[in-house]
């Protein structure tokens, strides 16, 4: 198993920043896949999570002016999967903000670690190296299994969300509220956030949002095409959950479709030019 | 949570409506000390108390010409809220940038207190619960009684209240005729350390002192009034006989329209010997 992979550019280490930072924000522990064209940042859906899951992807090339990667066998095992405390890579890249490059590689010390070499200004001849080497653990081919690509949800509803400064806001004050919040939305644009406790019930409605076009292979039975266009879906979910999720943003996506499944789970898909993300939060049990 | 019809509003008990719900939250932010504030609307506005330990009252009053829209049914309503509750709400936009309008409905004893707010076409309704409105106290404050009175400029007292010796378990208030005219003085862990301001000072734009009156008043009880004068351009402050303390803030909101948040500290009791200035 061998990593390498070098930025030189300093937007594109920028980019890679605000991707590790929003994955941080989102999760404690992560696991890394490595393929020959993409990186994803993945947290499988676990009992121990309160059942979120979340997919990130980004093409390789689109970040990395070097990358080299040999998997665990040349054949269908030619990947690598690595599982990282997100906080620790984060700050690892803290100090690449005005660097001059960005390293890292796949080392073995006392135990295997990803290796962040930074490589910053100097006005002397010699460079001055930041180098950072975060512990990892390798994850066996055996396990791999449970690192696949979700589906993408049987929702009845998509739709855009509105600008995500506007409704963090929104979610920070209700989160002050109550722990649950309903979030609902329909397939012509109106979406509603809602706490109800005995104290207060308070509820913010969006209309006329976008809805992104998907056309579920032509799949007439698709939950979406079987729902009523004005009648809302809606989940209850954990706010703090939701909360995590919009807070974390640094990426400045797109879009950001949101998929409900009618008291099931809600679906956040980030669409941007080289990375997608997905997050998933299941309804609380009421 | 139905949005109601423009007629149905017609029959709400009290019906106000602001273009910018920054005016009633700033002058509401000023008075927010404890969860619980008692809420008295009548014709003239509103006024909202909150009170702590028996010894401290904070009054926040937005007169009906703060609002676009102010009508009631009755002479008077009163109710008791969650003022956290109802801060949270009336900020749920929050944007510094474009204004946030809030229609504020009631219709009397047990009815919740109905918040509309909208901005840049998204809408929050909010249905807060009220509770009995418990009698708030009655400090018995009158003019007449006032021995010495100052009106000053609410910088200085501002600059005062921020370097005060928060180790101190009081704070002492001199008014006089003679010098120090205004002295307000702490006794910390690190000494005793005092701020004065004379009556000549440019400051001070009313001076009437008639009797050389020192009194004690909790440090811990009187820091929520601080919000207040963080706020305000002009602060009145006034003693009556007994010791009681009353201080007036003067605030501009937005509009450039004055509101005034007061509040009433009785003095520390245990505090019995003669003042040493």
């Amino acid at each position: 198993m061998r990593f390498r992979a070098k930025v030189v550019n300093i937007d594109c280490i920028h980019h890679f920043t605000n991707v590790v930072n929003t994955i941080s924000k989102l999760l404690k522990k992560c696991s890394i896949r490595l393929t020959k064209e993409k990186m994803f940042f993945i947290l499988p859906d676990q009992v121990a999570n309160g059942g979120v899951s979340m997919w990130c992807e980004l093409k390789q090339a689109n970040f990395f002016d070097e990358y080299q990667m040999d998997g665990v066998n040349k054949n269908e095992l030619n990947e690598i999967y690595l599982e990282i405390v997100a906080e620790n890579l984060c700050r690892a890249i803290k100090s690449a903000n005005n660097a001059k490059s960005l390293k890292i590689k796949l080392t073995k010390k006392q135990v295997p670690c990803l290796t962040v070499e930074i490589e910053l200004p100097s006005l002397s001849s010699t460079a001055r190296i930041v180098t950072h080497d975060i512990p990892v653990s390798v994850i066996p081919s055996a396990l791999w299994g449970e690192y696949q690509e979700p589906e993408m949800p049987d929702f009845h509803v998509s739709l855009c969300l509105p600008p995500l400064k506007t409704v963090k806001h929104i979610v920070e004050r209700l989160k002050n509220l109550s722990s649950y919040l309903t979030l609902s939305g329909n397939q012509e644009g109106d979406f509603a956030l809602k706490v109800e406790t005995e104290l207060v019930s308070a509820t913010t409605r969006f209309s006329d949002l976008e809805i992104p076009p998907y056309d579920p292979d032509g799949d007439s039975q698709a939950p979406s095409k079987l729902w009523p266009p004005s009648e809302m879906a809606s989940a209850r979910i954990d706010v703090k959950k939701l909360l995590q999720f919009l807070a974390g943003q640094q990426i400045n996506p797109y879009k950001v479709i949101c998929n409900i499944v009618d008291q099931s789970a809600v679906h956040f898909f980030l669409v941007h030019d080289d990375i997608s993300l997905q997050y998933f939060i299941p309804v609380v049990a009421v | 949570m139905v949005l109601r019809s423009q007629t149905e509003d017609d029959d709400f008990a009290l019906n106000a409506c602001i273009e910018n719900a920054r005016n009633v939250t700033h002058i509401l932010k000023a008075v927010h000390f404890k969860d619980t504030a008692t809420v008295f609307a009548t014709e003239n506005g509103l006024k909202v108390t909150v009170e702590d330990s028996k010894c401290i009252q904070g009054n926040a009053f937005i007169q009906d010409q703060v609002f676009q829209e102010y009508s009631i049914r009755d002479e008077a309503l009163t109710f008791q809220i969650n003022l956290d509750i109802l801060l949270e709400c009336l900020n749920i936009f929050g944007s510094s940038n474009s204004t946030t309008t809030m229609r504020m409905m009631y219709n009397g004893y047990g009815t919740p207190l109905v918040l509309t707010l909208e901005e840049d076409g998204a809408v929050t309704d909010c249905s807060i619960r009220t509770m009995e409105a418990e009698e708030t106290l009655d400090f018995e404050f009158t003019a007449a009684n006032v021995v010495n009175k100052i009106i000053m400029k609410a910088d200085c007292l501002r600059e005062a209240f921020n370097e005060m010796d928060a180790s101190s378990e009081v704070l002492q208030i001199t008014m006089s005729p003679d010098p120090p005219h205004f002295r307000l003085a702490t006794f910390g862990l690190l000494g005793q350390s005092h701020h004065d301001i004379p009556k000549n000072s440019d400051m001070v734009e009313y001076f009437e002192c008639n009797e050389s009156l020192t009194n004690r008043y909790r440090l811990n009880l009187l820091k929520p009034s601080v919000k207040a004068v963080n706020l305000a351009c002009k602060v009145c402050v006034r003693v009556d006989h007994r010791g009681f303390l009353s201080l007036q803030h003067m605030i501009k909101n937005e509009n450039g329209q004055i509101c005034f948040v007061e509040y009433y500290c009785c003095p520390d009791e245990e505090f019995d010997e003669p003042a040493t200035t």
